[in-house]
């Protein structure tokens, strides 16, 4: 098992690494001057030649590119071209507030989906079945950031239980930071939930077709205890795949409803480098995301091997 | 298991794809009003005159659904089809091609997996300022992975039946191959991938013009609605559910559109 957990960890590092030059391909060679995207079209050529002295854009691009990267691993990132901050500090403070909104929607998603999927598959022959299942389709249907404006129209600008947006760290006032992450929270969690749980009806519907939970049933376990004891473990696999993939949605889905809701994490810093054309700001925030998604592949790869004994001796 | 049959989740689908599609159709023809500040009263809500109400610059909501409505296909059969066209063939590709080269091809295909559409259009927006081909091209990039993992699985079943063997024997090379046996084995599986994928292009196109990097100002967008009700919503709540409402009928549609069609080629699969 620690053979290919080491196997798989390998693959991640390979993958950061062709991901981080495939940002980097993306951002510096294809078309355009990035000093002079940074500055606009109307700016001299004195002030492009200078930003590009100073940031080192006339260097190689493999140097820049080998810079880049080794910033990234000790953090230090160095500052943004135009308003000199420093980009390290920002990126790890936007990342916990969009770290906490994103495990949040994450935990409501689950509590919700996992018990209405169940009850989805076990009554898919019953009126209540479908019609769950039809409101899950739908669910599917919404985006987060509509889910998120549709909210904010009634939540709070017309019954005003809850602030239109905007964030307060959980330590500085607790109540505050409920009340601002409840709505966002929510508008992703919906449509997470809605996914999830037709995820959850599919497998506890095969599983539910199995000999072994038909054994059950005949030494006397209801349906439902059946399940519990016999069948959500195996269910649990192709759940916590899927798990996985949406976390990655989840985080996409972030960047938008920030917007949404004035929130100040990664995505309202990503969307703020784009209009400021923070071109290496912006390619380290999508290099992040990028890394996100795929370390959270291997972490779903390596809990895989935990819940499922029979993939640690390999030969899959 | 009597074979193919039409199933709810198919006809539903493929009535709510159809009413986008012929909203659209429509709109060559005809709209309510001209797109553009009309002298009536800002922001009313539906009534016998302004079916959908008017937005506030007192533009008709209705013709805007009924435009939009054409940008939305648009998007989604440019984005779909260019992911189509590359990774069917690259699909195909790595599943004839022998050992490492094919593996190698998925792995850099799993790496392209990991940029969310998106991620990769406002990506670009960056270097190019946004618009709707951007988004398209974006957009369509992002799918590839989708179509070339769908391709491969589909491809590789039939490389190794009999009938390929005989062909190989019979003196067809790898293309004759592609052409006859494998391409019209696997699209079957291409044409689900595409109703889904063109799904996930509609939310993609309305969330950037939502963020204001897609259809530019003054094209009709449900997206870019939805950003112009943005100030407007306490007053105005129908301006943003009217253009929600169009967003989840299409994604609906083409996601039911799929599954349905799904089941409907393969039976076995039948109720998951």
């Amino acid at each position: 098992m620690l053979l290919r957990l080491a196997q798989r960890f390998l693959v991640l590092l390979a993958s950061l690494l062709a991901a981080s030059a495939l940002v980097f391909a993306f951002m510096q060679v294809l078309p355009g001057d990035p000093a002079r995207v940074a500055l606009g079209m109307n700016s001299s050529e004195e002030s492009v030649d200078q930003l590009r002295e100073q940031f080192g854009l006339d260097r190689s691009l493999i140097v820049q590119y080998a810079d880049w990267l080794r910033g990234m691993v000790t953090l230090d990132l160095g500052v943004e071209w135009v308003s000199k901050a420093e980009i390290a500090p920002q990126l790890i403070d936007r990342l916990a507030v969009t770290g906490w909104l994103v495990i949040t929607a994450m935990a409501l998603a689950l509590v919700v989906a996992v018990p209405v999927g169940t009850w989805m598959a076990v009554r898919h022959r019953h009126l209540d079945g479908v019609v769950l299942s039809a409101i899950s389709q739908i669910g599917v249907a919404v985006p987060a950031f509509l889910a998120g404006i549709i909210l904010i129209t009634y939540f709070a600008k017309r019954w005003q239980w809850f602030p239109s947006g905007g964030w307060v760290p959980p330590a500085e006032d607790p109540l505050g930071f409920l009340s601002r992450l409840a709505l966002p929270a929510v508008a992703l969690a919906l449509v997470q939930a809605s996914i999830l749980a037709r995820y959850v009806r599919s497998a506890v519907l095969e599983v539910l077709r199995e000999d072994y939970l038909r054994t059950a049933r005949a030494k006397g376990l209801r349906p439902m205890q059946a399940l519990t004891r016999h069948g959500l473990r195996n269910a649990a696999i192709p759940i916590v795949t899927v798990l996985g993939l949406q976390l990655a949605t989840l985080l996409i889905g972030a960047v938008v409803v920030e917007r949404v809701f004035v929130i100040p994490g990664l995505g309202s810093f990503l969307l703020d480098s784009v209009a400021s054309r923070e071109l290496i700001t912006v390619q380290t925030i999508v290099m992040v995301l990028v890394a996100a998604v795929l370390i959270i592949n291997f972490l779903v790869d390596a809990l895989y091997l935990a819940i499922d004994p029979r993939l640690r001796t390999g030969g899959r | 298991m009597s074979g193919r049959r039409i199933n709810a989740p198919l006809v539903v689908g493929g009535l709510l794809v159809l009413l986008v599609v012929i909203m659209a159709l429509v709109s060559y023809v005809w709209t309510p009003y001209e797109f553009k500040f009309l002298p009536v009263p800002k922001e009313q809500p539906p009534n016998a005159e302004h079916w959908l109400g008017t937005d506030r610059s007192a533009r008709d909501v209705l013709t805007q659904i009924l435009l939009g409505a054409r940008t939305t296909l648009f998007v989604g059969v440019v984005a779909v089809g260019v992911a189509a066209l590359i990774g069917v063939p690259v699909g195909i590709l790595a599943a004839m091609s022998p050992g490492r080269f094919g593996q190698l091809i998925m792995r850099g295909n799993d790496i392209l997996l990991a940029f969310p559409a998106l991620l990769l259009a406002i990506m670009f927006s960056t270097l190019y300022g946004g618009g709707t081909t951007i988004a398209m091209i974006a957009i369509g990039i992002a799918t590839i992975p989708a179509f070339a993992r769908i391709t491969r699985s589909g491809a590789l079943q039939v490389i190794n039946t009999e009938y390929v063997a005989a062909s190989r024997v019979a003196g067809h090379g790898p293309l004759a191959i592609a052409w006859k046996h494998v391409l019209p084995n696997v699209t079957g599986l291409v044409i689900v991938q595409a109703s889904v994928s063109f799904a996930i292009a509609i939310l993609a196109e309305a969330a950037l013009s939502y963020l204001g990097l897609g259809t530019p100002t003054g094209e009709p967008s449900w997206g870019r609605m939805l950003l112009e009700s943005q100030n407007v919503l306490h007053r105005s709540p129908h301006l943003a559910i009217i253009p929600g409402a169009a967003i989840a009928v299409a994604v609906l549609g083409f996601n039911l559109f799929g599954d349905g069609l799904r089941d409907y080629l393969d039976p076995k699969l039948e109720g998951r």
